[in-house]
C-alpha cells in the first residue's frame, strides 16, 4: 500500500497527489512515469512523474478527472492509501548541447511538461515556458513553472486570462521574432503535438514529444502501447515515452487511443450512477 | 494385482457448449475412488522410467503406491518433497512428453494418468491436509528471486526450506507470472496458484510486489546496497513478438500477452466489475499453434465471439500444443485454419475488418526438423475478423540485461547460464526458466529453479 502524503486540488478537474514511495522517488527522472492501481478491481494506468523528494521518498503525479480511475483516484485524500504504485517506468529525458528550449504543455501536459523544464532549467538552459488552456480557471501550477523556466507564457483560448491563443500561435511569434530554439519539448493532447510538430517541421527544430498511450503493465510486456515512429513499431513503456516528434505517426495513435473508449465510457458512466445511488440513499 | 485396463480413468469433464460460456475450470478432477482406481494401474516398475521424464525428479511410483492405499496425506508429502507446485504441475505439465511418455503401460495402451493423480493428490490435501510446515533454522544468509514466476517460486521454496531468507521481487502486482497472466482460469484456476503461493509464504519466503528490477534496483544494488548474497533471475519470456505485417497497429489486434493479461490477470472477463475492458466482438483470428494460442482462441469463444479462428501456417501434426488443448480447442467449437498464414491485416477506420491469408504448404524439413511452410501462390483468401490475437511467441525482456553490462546474453537476448547449475556469466548470480531457454513449459522452468536452488547453496555453503 503506498500512502497519500499531500493532495491539492488545482482545479475543478485536475489534482494534484504526492505519494509515500521511497524506492521509486531515490531512482525517479523527468521523463519517467508509475502506474498504478487504486484497487483490487482496478485498472492499471499510467501517469507521468510530475515531481518527486529523493529526501522525502515521495512521488508527486497530477491528474485530470476523465475516467473511473481518476475519479475513483480523486475520491482519496491525505492518509488514505493507494493499491499498487510501480516505477520508475521508460526512458528518461535526456537533454545535450542545448542552449534554448521552448518547453509546451497543452492543459493537464502541463504538469508533465512541468519537470521537463525544472531539469532543463536547472541545467542553466534558457527555458521559455508555453502552457495552454481552455479558459483562466483551467489554469494549473502557473507558480510552479515560473520558477522552473526563464520566460512563462500562460494562453488561454478564449482570452479569459488576458492572453488569448493557441500554444502553437505563441510558440510562432516567438520563432518568428527571431527566437533561435535548439529543442522544443511539447506535451499535451495528441492534436496539439501533432500541430506542435507540423508548427517546427518546416524551421528544422528538433522537437521531443511524451506519448502516453493505453498500457498494462510498463514494461515491454504487453505491447499495448505501440506507437509507429519512422515507419519502425516502438513500445512507448520501454522505448519512450518521450519521441522525436517529427516521427511519430500522429493519426494512428489518435486512432488508437480509441480503442476501448466505449467500454471507458460505459465504466465511468455506471461508476457515477452507483456513486449518486449511494449519496441518494 | 493391478489394474490391468487398457485405458485410463476418464475425468469428469465440463460439457463443450456449456463450459464455452464460463471460465470455470474445464476439468473436475479425479474422486477418490477414481483416483484409487487409476493408481491401482500403475505397475511399480523397479528401474521407475517415468522419474526419468521429470524435470523435478517427483518420486512417481513411490506416492502413486500411497494413494492405491488411500493414504492421500503422505502421498502429497512425498511429492512435496521435489516439487513446490503440486496442484499447478499436475494441471498444466505437458505429462505425455514427460513422465507419461516412459509408463511401461503405455507400450500397450494408455499411460497410467500421472498427471491426473498428481492433480487429485494436491487438491485433495488443500482442501483435507493439515498444514504442518516446519519453518527451518534461519542460517543467516540472503537470497533475492527475481520474478515470481514457475522458476522463481520453486527456487525460493527450495531455498527456503533450507534456512534462507529469501525475498522475490515481482514487477507486477500479484506474484505467480504466467501462471496467473498467462494461463486463464479455465484450466487454472488462479485461486490453486494463490494456495500454492501461500504455502511459500508460510515457509517464511517474502514477496514483494510492484517491483520492477531493472528499474527501481538493479542486480548490483540487491548485491551490493541490499544485502543479497545471491541472486536468481526468472524473469521468463515476456517480450511479445509481432508479426511485422501490414495492419498489425490497427484497433482490435493485439498481442497474446495482452489478450490473456487483460482477462486473467485484470480480469477483463468479469468488465465491468473489474475496470479493465477488452473487446472481442464477433469474430476472432487468433495466430499461432501453442499452447497459449489456444489459450487466447479459448478465452476469445466464452467471451462471445461467434466465430473464433486458429491460423496456422503448419499443419496439425507440428503444433507445439499440447494434444489435450487441442482437443478441447476443438470440442469447444474452435475453428482451425491450418497449412495458412497471414498476409495482412486489413482495416477500415483504424479499426480490423479481415486478414488476408495465404495458403502453404510443407516443404523440405527446416533446422527445427519440422517440415518448411511454404506459400501456394495465388491462393490468397480472406477471413473476416473484428480482432486478431498474434500467438507467435515470446522472448526476454531486455530491462535487466540492459541494467546489467556483465551478465552474458546470447543473440537472443537469453541470459547465458549453464544447464547443470544455472550459474551465469555473473558471480552470485544465477538464472533459470524462459529467461534462459526461451518460451519453454512451466515445468522446464520449475527444474530450472530447483538447479539453481542446488547450486546458490552450495555456493553459499563453502563461501
Amino acid at each position: 500500500m503506498y500512502k497519500i502524503v499531500r493532495k491539492e486540488v488545482l482545479n475543478p478537474s485536475v489534482s494534484l497527489i504526492e505519494v509515500d514511495a521511497p524506492y521509486i522517488a531515490k531512482k525517479a527522472e523527468p521523463g519517467q512515469f508509475i502506474i498504478l492501481r487504486v484497487n483490487e478491481t482496478g485498472e492499471r494506468i499510467p501517469f507521468t512523474i510530475a515531481d518527486y523528494d529523493r529526501e522525502k521518498g515521495t512521488v508527486t503525479i497530477i491528474f485530470q478527472k476523465v475516467g473511473k480511475t481518476t475519479e475513483l483516484l480523486d475520491t482519496l485524500n491525505a492518509g488514505d492509501e493507494i493499491l499498487d504504485f510501480v516505477g520508475p517506468l521508460g526512458v528518461a529525458s535526456h537533454f545535450e548541447n542545448v542552449k534554448r528550449v521552448a518547453v509546451i504543455g497543452g492543459g493537464l501536459g502541463t504538469a508533465i511538461a512541468y519537470p521537463q523544464a525544472k531539469k532543463l532549467h536547472s541545467m542553466g538552459v534558457e527555458v521559455d515556458m508555453i502552457n495552454g488552456f481552455r479558459n483562466k480557471d483551467l489554469v494549473i501550477i502557473e507558480d510552479m513553472c515560473k520558477q522552473a523556466c526563464t520566460n512563462l507564457y500562460t494562453m488561454t483560448d478564449d482570452g479569459s486570462n488576458g492572453n488569448k491563443g493557441f500554444v502553437t500561435s505563441k510558440l510562432e511569434e516567438l520563432i518568428k521574432s527571431g527566437v533561435k530554439y535548439d529543442l522544443v519539448v511539447a506535451i499535451g493532447p495528441l492534436v496539439m503535438m501533432k500541430a506542435v510538430c507540423e508548427l517546427t517541421r518546416p524551421y528544422e527544430i528538433k522537437t521531443i514529444v511524451s506519448m502516453n498511450p493505453v498500457m498494462i503493465d510498463g514494461t515491454g510486456m504487453c505491447g499495448g502501447c505501440r506507437v509507429t515512429v519512422g515507419g519502425e513499431t516502438k513500445f512507448a513503456c520501454v522505448d519512450g515515452p518521450d519521441f522525436d516528434g517529427h516521427l511519430v505517426d500522429f493519426d494512428q495513435a489518435i486512432l488508437r487511443s480509441k480503442m476501448f473508449k466505449e467500454k471507458e465510457a460505459d465504466s465511468l458512466k455506471q461508476h457515477k450512477c452507483r456513486m449518486e445511488g449511494m449519496q441518494n440513499a | 494385482m493391478p489394474n490391468m485396463s487398457l485405458e485410463k480413468v476418464k475425468m469428469p469433464e465440463q460439457a463443450p457448449d456449456v463450459r464455452n460460456k464460463n471460465f470455470e475450470e474445464v476439468s473436475m478432477g479425479y474422486t477418490e475412488e477414481m483416483a484409487i482406481e487409476e493408481a491401482q494401474r500403475c505397475l511399480n516398475c523397479k528401474h521407475k522410467p517415468c522419474m526419468g521424464g521429470c524435470p523435478v525428479n517427483v518420486k512417481i511410483p513411490e506416492f502413486i503406491a500411497l494413494v492405491a492405499e488411500g493414504k492421500f496425506e503422505d502421498a502429497y508429502y512425498k511429492i512435496q518433497e521435489t516439487s513446490s507446485l503440486p496442484a499447478v504441475c499436475g494441471r498444466v505439465c505437458p505429462q505425455e512428453n514427460q513422465c507419461e511418455k516412459y509408463c511401461v503401460r503405455g507400450i500397450k495402451g494408455e499411460a497410467v494418468g500421472i498427471g491426473r493423480i498428481e492433480r487429485f493428490v494436491a487438491d485433495w490435501f488443500m482442501k483435507n491436509g493439515k498444514a504442518s510446515i516446519e519453518k527451518p533454522e534461519p542460517n543467516g544468509k540472503k537470497v533475492a528471486i527475481v520474478g515470481a514466476g514457475p522458476a522463481g517460486l520453486t527456487c525460493a521454496g527450495d531455498l527456503a526450506k533450507l534456512g534462507y531468507k529469501v525475498s522475490v521481487f515481482e514487477a507486477f502486482h500479484t506474484p505467480g507470472g504466467v501462471l496467473m497472466y498467462g494461463i486463464p482460469e479455465f484450466r487454472l484456476p488462479k485461486a490453486i496458484v494463490q494456495k500454492e503461493i501461500d504455502k511459500l509464504k508460510d515457509l517464511g519466503v517474502e514477496i514483494n510486489t510492484n517491483m520492477v528490477i531493472g528499474k527501481v534496483l538493479s542486480i548490483d544494488e540487491l548485491l551490493n546496497d541490499e544485502g543479497f548474497d545471491a541472486v536468481f533471475v526468472g524473469t521468463g519470456a515476456g517480450l511479445p513478438s509481432f508479426m511485422k505485417i501490414e495492419g498489425e497497429s490497427l484497433n482490435g489486434v493485439y498481442s497474446a500477452n495482452e489478450f490473456l493479461t487483460r482477462i486473467n490477470l485484470m480480469k477483463a472477463y468479469k468488465f465491468p466489475e473489474y475496470d479493465t475492458p477488452i473487446n472481442v466482438g464477433k469474430s476472432v483470428v487468433v495466430v499461432g499453434g501453442g499452447n497459449v494460442a489456444m489459450d487466447a482462441a479459448r478465452s476469445a469463444k466464452r467471451l462471445g465471439a461467434e466465430h473464433v479462428y486458429i491460423v496456422y501456417r503448419r499443419s496439425e501434426e507440428e503444433m507445439p500444443a499440447r494434444r489435450e488443448e487441442v482437443h478441447h480447442a476443438k470440442e469447444e467449437g474452435i475453428e482451425f485454419k491450418l497449412l495458412c498464414n497471414p498476409n495482412k491485416i486489413n482495416g477500415e477506420d483504424g479499426w480490423v475488418k479481415s486478414v488476408e491469408c495465404i495458403e502453404m504448404e510443407l516443404g523440405e524439413p527446416d533446422a527445427s526438423g519440422r517440415r518448411r511452410p511454404v506459400a501456394k501462390e495465388g491462393s490468397e483468401f480472406n477471413i473476416e475478423a473484428d480482432s486478431v490475437v498474434i500467438a507467435i511467441g515470446q522472448t526476454p525482456n531486455p530491462l535487466i540485461k540492459n541494467t546489467t553490462p556483465d551478465l552474458e546474453t546470447n543473440k537472443w537476448g537469453c541470459i547465458v547460464a549453464k544447464e547443470e547449475t544455472g550459474a551465469t556469466s555473473k558471480t552470485g548470480v544465477y538464472a533459470g526458466g524462459d529467461v534462459v531457454t526461451g518460451a519453454a513449459t512451466v515445468i522446464l522452468a520449475m527444474g530450472a529453479g530447483k538447479t539453481a536452488a542446488q547450486s546458490i547453496d552450495e555456493f553459499l555453503s563453502n563461501k
